[in-house]
């Protein structure tokens, strides 16, 4: 890969329906209820049931690989959770678009900044993923 | 308001989780949960996979009544991997917890957590970085964190 600052890749988007973060709580193990029932999240003062903040920084990586190739040349990742991703009781669910572009190259190692967004507002801040390139 | 924790929590190191085997069904389901396309065949896992050996080692930390947190006060604030390698199908990992840096501010603890997640044949894989929000419960999950 040979990769120039400023480089920006296709985004990819994500839907994301209740059934996804119910598969995503058995696949990980994390089965809080603010992710699956609405009456627990209301009564904890979200607006509905949230997608795990690690299933949103798993769809970034799961960009990430697609535009590095693999994992192999992934070195870090990561993002602090700043806005809940609210995911309604309906079929469509919402959707989670991943952009990229690449911030600086150096020795052979490139950062790229995430955009992280669901409904117009970015919902990741800081989030960064270095490649060897 | 929850009280605030112990200062002599930092710097503390916590037991090794127990060994977690990775297979291809378990790579399967994590990768079919993200929607993501699977990597060399299922055969290496999702970046975001080693959550589920620092989940475990953050769980351990969490409910351990020396410590005192109320789990339900608790917010995950940010998380980052450093990657030695990817995860593959066969590896046998576990996960040992260190508390690297404790604050306490507007009511707040903010406890850095480092996980360095190895087989257990000691081979680095990766350090899974998270800062954990301990709070009061009015203030617990409205506004900003999301997790």
């Amino acid at each position: 890969m040979s990769w120039e600052v400023g480089h920006e890749f296709a985004p990819v988007s994500f839907d994301v329906r209740r059934f996804d973060l119910v598969r995503y709580a058995g696949a990980s193990g994390d089965f809080n209820p603010i992710h699956w029932n609405d009456r627990v999240a209301t009564s904890v003062g979200l607006p509905g049931v949230i997608a795990h903040g690690m299933y949103t920084l798993a769809l970034a990586g799961s960009a990430v690989t697609t535009w590095a190739d693999g994992a192999d040349a992934v070195l870090s990742l990561g993002a602090r959770f700043t806005k809940p991703v609210v995911v309604p009781d309906d079929d469509a669910g919402t959707t989670v678009t991943v952009a990229g572009t690449v911030k600086s190259v150096e020795d052979g190692v490139a950062t790229i900044d995430l955009t992280v967004t669901n409904a117009d507002q970015n919902v990741l801040g800081m989030s960064k993923a270095t490649v060897r390139c | 308001m929850a009280p605030p924790l112990d200062p002599s929590l930092n710097g503390r190191t916590f037991d090794p989780t127990p060994p977690y085997a990775v297979n291809r069904e378990k790579i399967l389901e994590f990768t079919t949960a993200i929607g993501s396309p699977l990597l060399d065949d299922g055969r290496t896992a999702p970046l975001t996979f080693p959550i589920v050996v620092a989940f475990g080692a953050m769980t351990q930390l969490m409910t351990d009544p020396s410590v005192g947190i109320e789990l339900q006060n608790v917010v995950h604030g940010d998380q980052r991997f450093e990657y030695s390698r990817p995860v593959r199908a066969g590896d046998v990992l576990t996960g040992t917890l260190t508390v690297s840096s404790l604050r306490a501010a507007a009511g707040m603890d903010m406890l850095g957590t480092r996980t360095e997640i190895t087989t257990t044949d000691g081979d680095p894989v990766a350090t899974a970085y998270a800062t954990l929000v301990h709070r009061a419960p009015a203030e617990s999950i409205e506004g900003e964190a999301g997790a």
